[in-house]
């Protein structure tokens, strides 16, 4: 094919040449930034949280009439026996968070000593006791669980300092690369320091973009929270959790009504909690990706447009051609290099385009930088794009008949 | 002869029936990406209180010093106890209150109906009319209630018509964890977003509040705050040991009318903080900032980046559309250079050529609107997908937002079109007519 006699002939509409190669290099900008947006969210979402969603419920329960710290202790534990007798309950425990919720999360710095001036990192701190492993199905890499005899009782405003503590192993990583974390130190906060008894092998933070720079670095404290609001995890058993989800709030009121539990946000299935959690995110995917459909679909028609003008204005032109010799593939071939080249321009420029998009992504919106990969296959999409477009109406021409090349327009 | 146009136009434009559609389509699909992000971003960007946000003015102290391992401008968001306390004494501004969020449950007097859960804000006597705030029923309390640390309370009105069925409820009484309050107003529609006195605990764009009670009466009640609480170290023991701790809960909002008042609210600001360090409690020199409400918005980032992005996706999205849109115009238009010849031969100027292609252009914009209104109101409904439901919520079609559509479509197009009909007006009659 040669190209010469193309370039020589765009030179006639240059206009319109400009044009498709701008519209080409824009979608390329937009399309892969947007697809870089897409597949970072979608990792975001695919993480998983290291426990069992399938079988969890998580109530939240908040006392009426403000029953004084004293009595707390009572009240939690008379409700976690009432859960437990609930069919179809396997395991329960009391918390103060639990992973991906968006309501509550306490976060402390995690220190190797207790003068150390800067926290070594973040951690998310869930209160746990000796059910808390095996109702969120947490396995344990090394060491042992908490023992009843551990777990104390905490008063929202005290100062968290306790003696043993399990940490995930993300988090027995960032302390203690390539070493044993079982039987080491940390500090939380500015407390005394807990010696590790456990690591589990995955338990994500709370929700909240604050929380993605330490996203699995999770510590469990042997404490039972005494406060106004108490949150419920239970496991269920298989294929019971709808029962338990309508069973455990009547059987908890049932025992004792001077509480509150919210009609809408009050019991939850895990997979409420991730949905709540990811709400954003997934949102955001679908919009970028539903923008990068729309967009490839309008070039794609500006291009159809474009270049059907060309072969309905070119027409006797082709007649002449196909009456000199030229075959029906030499004029597809025509059409489909002359797209070729123009995309070729639009991709160079789309590439330059993609890459100062990004960089203003990055100063102004904390973007990460677009990897090479998406640049590549956004060209890639956009040349096969332009030659799909481009087929339909270089069918139309190549079947110009040489008789064209006699009659007049 | 702008009848004639018209008609000549719509001829035009039915004539090619395809390309038509595809402008038309590529109009209304851009119109409609950038109009939906738009409409979220007004949603979320726009001003809560217009007509006095310049004199609504919020503090910040730094309480944790430099060794707190943080920027320099880094402030703390919310106060301590210790600070605000100090501010609402030294009474510097004409107006101000301290404000955190607070959750009881509620208990109904007939023993038949279940306790729930309500959230609000305690607050000072100066937050209702410092924030403009409407009553529907009464009105706030009085600053001699906060120093009587009265067992008052002001409800929403949503909450007015589940306990007392919306009727004139001022005077009457409410049991909230076992303490009754005797309600001294009752909100009118009151909800403004983003709800710029409690940005710093998430709560930019959450369901209204449930009610107010006296700042005082919260703390007497030893109520712990309901939203975020940021402590540099564990507080000491005790409701005491956290009041006094650098823990910053507590948010503060001044009034101040004229730049002299907030001039001299930034001075005794200053004094203040100096004062502390000449006492010993803050070890380093006065490090404060007085924020204006627009300005503590930006400062905490209310507006969520992901609106952002996406309007500006959604504007190269636009533009995209719009050289498109030249394209296919250009296309449609040389197609036609044999008419416009014969029309330049017979005596029509640059200028009517000139008009005539703008008017088609016009009548596709239209056209490309009208269908673009149909899919911003699809894609205002799908944002719920996007957002979460409470920003989602703040997004609706109104009518400012059909005019504004409609505008930008015939105004692209008609941008779109200045080159295809300049060229079309360049058209030599001589040699159209000769080819031809």
């Amino acid at each position: 094919m040669q190209i010469k006699p193309i370039l020589a002939s765009l030179r006639w509409h240059k206009a319109g040449t400009v044009l498709i190669a701008l519209q080409i290099a824009l979608t390329l900008a937009v399309v892969c930034n947007a697809l870089f947006i897409v597949q970072q969210r979608v990792v975001r979402l695919l993480r998983p949280s290291g426990v069992e969603e399938s079988s969890l419920l998580v109530i939240q329960n908040q006392w009426a009439g403000k029953p004084a710290t004293p009595q707390l202790p009572a009240l939690l534990a008379a409700d976690l026996d009432t859960l437990r007798h609930v069919p179809g309950v396997a395991d329960v425990y009391s918390s103060n968070s639990y992973p991906l919720s968006s309501t509550s999360g306490w976060s402390m710095g995690v220190r190797y000593t207790r003068d150390q001036k800067t926290p070594t990192t973040p951690s998310a701190i869930y209160f746990a006791d000796q059910h808390a492993l095996s109702t969120m199905g947490l396995k344990l890499l090394a060491g042992r669980n908490f023992r009843a005899d551990e777990i104390a009782d905490l008063d929202g405003r005290a100062t968290l300092a306790p003696s043993v503590v399990m940490v995930t192993w993300a988090l027995a990583e960032k302390l203690f690369p390539n070493d044993q974390a079982v039987g080491k130190r940390l500090c939380i906060g500015n407390a005394g320091p807990s010696t590790i008894i456990g690591v589990v092998e995955r338990m994500q933070t709370f929700s909240g973009s604050f929380a993605d720079a330490w996203v699995e670095r999770s510590t469990l404290v042997p404490y039972r929270l005494l406060s106004g609001i108490s949150i419920y995890v239970i496991r269920t058993r298989p294929g019971q959790l709808n029962e338990v989800m309508r069973a455990a709030p009547a059987a908890l009121f049932a025992a004792n009504r001077l509480r509150s539990i919210d009609a809408k946000t009050g019991v939850q299935t895990f997979a409420e909690i991730r949905a709540t959690a990811y709400k954003t995110d997934s949102g955001v995917a679908i919009l970028m990706a539903v923008i990068c459909v729309l967009l490839l679909a309008v070039t794609a028609a500006g291009i159809i447009g474009l270049t059907s003008f060309w072969v309905s204005q070119r027409r006797r032109q082709i007649g002449v051609r196909r009456a000199l010799g030229a075959t029906r593939s030499d004029i597809l071939n025509y059409f489909l290099t002359e797209n070729l080249l123009i995309s070729l321009g639009g991709v160079i420029l789309g590439t330059l385009l993609a890459i100062g998009l990004n960089a203003v992504m990055i100063s102004q919106f904390e973007m990460a930088r677009l990897s090479f990969g998406y640049v590549v296959i956004g060209v890639l999409a956009l040349l096969l794009l332009g030659q799909a477009a481009v087929l339909a109406p270089a069918l139309r021409a190549s079947r110009v008949s040489p008789v064209e090349a006699t009659r007049s327009v | 002869m702008l009848i004639y146009y018209i008609e000549l136009a719509l001829r035009s434009l039915t004539r090619s029936r395809g390309l038509t559609a595809l402008m038309v389509l590529s109009i209304g699909f851009g119109v409609a990406a950038s109009m939906t992000t738009f409409a979220v971003f007004r949603a979320v960007s726009g001003n809560p209180l217009p007509e006095k946000s310049a004199q609504l003015f919020t503090p910040q102290i730094d309480n944790l010093g430099p060794q707190s391992g943080k920027a320099k401008d880094d402030l703390p968001d919310a106060l301590t106890y210790t600070d605000a306390m100090a501010l609402m004494q030294a009474h510097q501004a004409s107006r101000q209150t301290a404000i955190y969020p607070v959750g009881y449950t509620m208990i109904p007097d007939e023993v038949t109906r279940m306790p729930f859960g309500v959230n609000g804000y305690a607050a000072y006597a100066d937050f209702f009319p410092m924030f403009n705030v409407p009553f529907r029923y009464g009105g706030g309390w009085s600053n001699v209630d906060d120093t009587r640390r009265a067992n008052v309370i002001v409800i929403s009105a949503l909450l007015n018509k589940k306990l007392f069925d919306g009727s004139n409820s001022v005077g009457r009484t409410l049991n909230l964890d076992g303490h009754v309050y005797r309600v001294s107003g009752v909100l009118g529609d009151w909800n403004p977003q983003p709800r710029f006195y409690d940005v710093n605990n998430g709560n930019g764009f959450t369901e209204a509040p449930q009610f107010f009670l006296p700042f005082t009466r919260a703390v007497d009640l030893q109520t712990d705050t309901a939203g975020g609480n940021n402590c540099p170290a564990p507080p000491p023991p005790g409701w005491e040991g956290w009041l006094h701790s650098p823990c910053v809960w507590v948010s503060f909002w001044t009034e101040l009318p004229d730049t002299a008042a907030q001039q001299r609210y930034r001075q005794f600001l200053t004094g203040y903080a100096s004062e502390q360090q000449r006492i010993g409690r803050f070890n380093w020199p006065a490090n404060v900032r007085l924020h204006d409400l627009m300005q503590w918005l930006d400062h905490e980032h209310v507006v969520p980046p992901e609106t952002r992005v996406s309007l500006l996706v959604a504007a190269s999205f636009m533009l995209v559309c719009l050289v498109n849109t030249i394209g296919l115009l250009l296309a449609k238009i040389m197609r036609r250079s044999g008419e416009i010849g014969v029309r330049r031969a017979l005596g029509a100027s640059r200028g009517e050529i000139y008009g005539q292609f703008m008017i088609e252009a016009a009548l596709v914009g239209v056209a490309g609107g009208v269908l673009g209104l149909l899919l911003t109101a699809l894609g205002v409904v799908g944002v719920g997908l996007v957002f979460a439901p409470d920003i989602a919520r703040l997004a609706a079609v109104n009518a400012s937002l059909v005019g504004l559509t409609l505008l930008v479509a015939v105004v692209a197009t008609v941008v779109a079109a200045f080159y295809p009909a300049w060229r079309a007006a360049h058209v030599q009659p001589a040699w159209q007519l000769k080819c031809n």
